[in-house]
């Protein structure tokens, strides 16, 4: 059954001619340049390299036959405060958007409607600056024919976390653009919860100006959902950008991000971890371009894999010339619970500037068998003990997550996740 | 207590014997030794004892209180009462140690079939015995043994002995990489468990721990086996003379 209701495109088509006609004149010009590059690219094939480890298949193919439900991955963060957005079978839920102080929140409905709008610097830009040296068509395809998304502007220091919480139910197809953009010195947390549709092509386009702090707190859960997501970020100086991701639940992820660290003395960080249980593929595929002097960047990626789950990390750190005094740190790790399940790795640097310090690793194994009797000899049983080992794994891309508040959340929903497997 | 006999153990993957017939009878109470040439079986045993994998029982029984141990998991023996302090503890990063002890605790009391401790009771039990083994707030937030000096870990294994209180229990070379001051801390830690139920092995290589844990029985291992069965002055004469004279004797 084909899931093309009135509003949403099917992911499969490169233009909407009914949609650039309504669009105000910028948006108008985003939407048809995005078009023309996904055209030009054309959508990505299984023979693609950068596909080799993930079947581009599912998120191109016309019809969305996934049937769909979700956890209540809502209440993760219930103790905490945050402004609520929700979406809703993929659409914005834009008659009930919050207002906070230092940011205003828009819906990419109302704002591409004007024929002027702050977004106009970002929303495809971002995603076009990220097309090199490798197509992202999907993402470009995502710009040209999305219709739903948050366009958030922060001008200070917004207190609490914007907090997007999404909710679909059979088999909705959604294609959703996300637009931040965070001016100098100011400061936000954006969650995201939920799922926007059983199959989700979702773009996040960040710009931190100088001395900006963006941070990023993901849950993504589900069974049998389709995810394809982008992030493209634009870092200035002095700015801090932080991307943090939990997968628990889904069959098929791609996560990708790609950061531009374009000011002097900036710092980036990108983690995930992920549980994968069976049918479970999960990729996270990273590029981080330093070009600027002084700057931090970090990947952390760990991923816990059994029942033939299967994770991916293409991961890149891309040092231009002049970018001297780079700090490049890049880590990706699998925690395989049993013979049938398998990660695929492929680390790479690529440095034009002789005053950097770049490591990179990654690793397969198991259960630390010392480790395991240890526990078990202080009277925790097996799988117990194997769950608190796990929780031990991942650890280190937890830590990447500034607000200890929000990181002891994250901790409780994948402990509490864990026991319930 | 414990009683042990006949016990042989070869390792799993390879055709090597390392325990070549074990016989050890530890009464409620008491407090016995072993000292022994390194590589002789002593950490070996302890680990049989207490549920490694990797090894055979070819021949020979253990029993606690009565009840065979040798086919029970790890976890159950530990649930029974059994308790081995590390030669070497492990580091587990990411899990806090207060944590680790609680879920320890709590997973012994679900085994038994006992009440879970509460939050607040466990905090008040953990943090006075903390003090007694000089143990900071800090340590007890630090994930599991990671970044703790040697001291410090073997200090935190007598931790976690303290919090579980088990009816029988093992330290392997507790004594090694303490200074003075903690080694008498640890025998303290120690000697405040000593009742007249609790029984305790101790393997150590140095008659020093021996002057702060008084032992009732000192045993010699050797090859694979014990292979003289004294009382403390034993461990004075090893301090003395060294291993030659006693191999001898029994060559
Ligand atoms: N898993 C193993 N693989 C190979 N050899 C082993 C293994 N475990 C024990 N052994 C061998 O068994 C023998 C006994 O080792 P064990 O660690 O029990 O000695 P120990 O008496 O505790 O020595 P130490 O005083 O040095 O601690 C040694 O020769 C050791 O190399
Ligand atoms: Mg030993």
């Amino acid at each position: 059954m084909a899931a093309s209701s009135q509003n949403t495109s099917s992911s499969r088509a490169l233009r909407d001619a009914q949609l650039i006609d309504s669009s105000g004149a910028w948006a108008k010009q985003a939407r048809t340049a995005a078009s023309e590059r996904a055209q030009a690219a054309g959508l990505p094939q299984r023979r693609d390299e950068y596909w080799k480890y993930t079947r581009p298949d599912a998120f191109v193919q016309a019809d969305v036959t996934l049937q769909s439900s979700l956890r209540k991955s809502l209440e993760i963060f219930h103790q905490r405060t945050t402004v609520l957005v929700t979406f809703e079978d993929g659409k914005i839920q834009s008659s009930a958007l919050p207002s906070a102080a230092h940011c205003t929140l828009e819906s990419l409905a109302s704002a591409s409607s004007l024929d002027l709008h702050w977004a106009r610097d970002i929303y495809g830009r971002l995603e076009a600056a990220g097309q090199t040296p490798v197509q992202r068509s999907l993402a470009a395809v995502n710009t040209a024919v999305a219709r739903e998304g948050l366009m958030l502007n922060v001008t200070g220091a917004v207190a609490a976390p914007i907090h997007i919480h999404a909710t679909s139910s059979g088999q909705t197809d959604a294609i959703i653009h996300n637009v931040i953009q965070v001016a100098a010195g100011a400061e936000v947390t954006l969650i995201e919860t939920g799922q926007y549709g059983a199959r989700t092509n979702s773009v996040l386009e960040v710009d931190v100006a100088d001395g900006g702090r963006f941070h990023h707190i993901r849950v993504q859960d589900g069974d049998e959902r389709h995810l394809l997501t982008h992030i493209f970020g634009k870092i200035g100086a002095e700015a801090t950008f932080k991307s943090f991701t939990l997968t628990a639940g889904g069959q098929l992820t791609r996560n990708e991000c790609v950061l531009q660290l374009l000011g002097d003395d900036a710092s980036v960080s990108v983690a995930g971890a992920c549980l994968g249980d069976g049918r479970f593929h999960h990729d996270d595929t990273v590029f981080i371009t330093h070009d600027a002097v002084n700057c931090e960047s970090r990947q952390v990626f760990k991923k816990v894999l059994r029942n033939g789950a299967v994770g991916v990390f293409q991961g890149k750190i891309l040092v231009k010339a002049g970018a001297q005094k780079t700090d490049g740190y890049q880590i990706s790790q699998s925690l395989l619970l049993d013979d049938d399940s398998q990660f695929l790795a492929k680390p790479e640097l690529e440095i034009y500037a002789d005053d950097v310090a770049c490591s990179h690793g990654s690793t397969s194994g198991a259960i630390d068998a010392q480790a395991l009797f240890y526990l078990r000899s202080r009277g925790v049983p097996e799988a117990q003990a194997v769950d608190l080992l796990t929780l031990s794994f991942v650890a280190e891309a937890i830590e990447e997550i500034d607000d200890a508040n929000l990181a002891q959340d994250i901790l409780d929903h994948l402990t509490e996740t864990l026991s319930a497997r | 207590m414990l009683n042990i006999k006949n016990l042989h153990v070869k390792l799993e993957e390879e055709d090597k014997q390392i325990l070549k017939g074990v016989n050890l009878s530890l009464e409620p109470g008491k407090v016995h030794a072993i000292m022994g040439p390194n590589g002789s079986g002593k950490s070996t045993l302890s680990y049989v004892l207490s549920g490694k994998g990797g090894y055979e029982v070819t021949d020979g029984t253990a029993q606690l209180e009565g009840v065979d141990i040798l086919d029970m998991e790890a976890e159950e023996r530990a649930a029974a009462g059994l308790f081995l302090a590390f030669q070497y503890p492990v580091e587990i990063p990411g899990v806090g140690n207060m944590t680790f002890l609680r879920t320890a605790v709590n997973a012994q009391r679900k085994l038994r079939g006992e009440e879970e401790m509460s939050a607040g009771e466990f905090l008040k039990v953990v943090r006075a015995k903390a003090k007694d083994l000089k143990i900071d707030a800090e340590m007890l937030k630090r994930p599991v043994n990671v970044g703790f000096s040697g001291g410090e870990k073997k200090r935190n294994e007598i931790l976690q002995m303290a919090m579980l209180e088990p009816k029988m229990c093992i330290l392997d070379e507790t004594d090694s990489g303490l200074d003075v001051d903690a080694m008498k801390l640890v025998a303290q830690g120690v000697n405040a468990l000593r009742d007249d139920k609790r029984t305790f092995l101790v393997i150590t290589h140095y008659q020093r721990l021996l002057d702060h844990i008084k032992p009732d029985v000192v045993h010699i291992m050797a090859n694979g086996r014990i292979i003289k069965t004294g009382g403390p002055e034993l461990a004075l004469e090893v301090e003395n003379n060294g291993y030659a004279d006693l191999l001898e004797e029994t060559a």
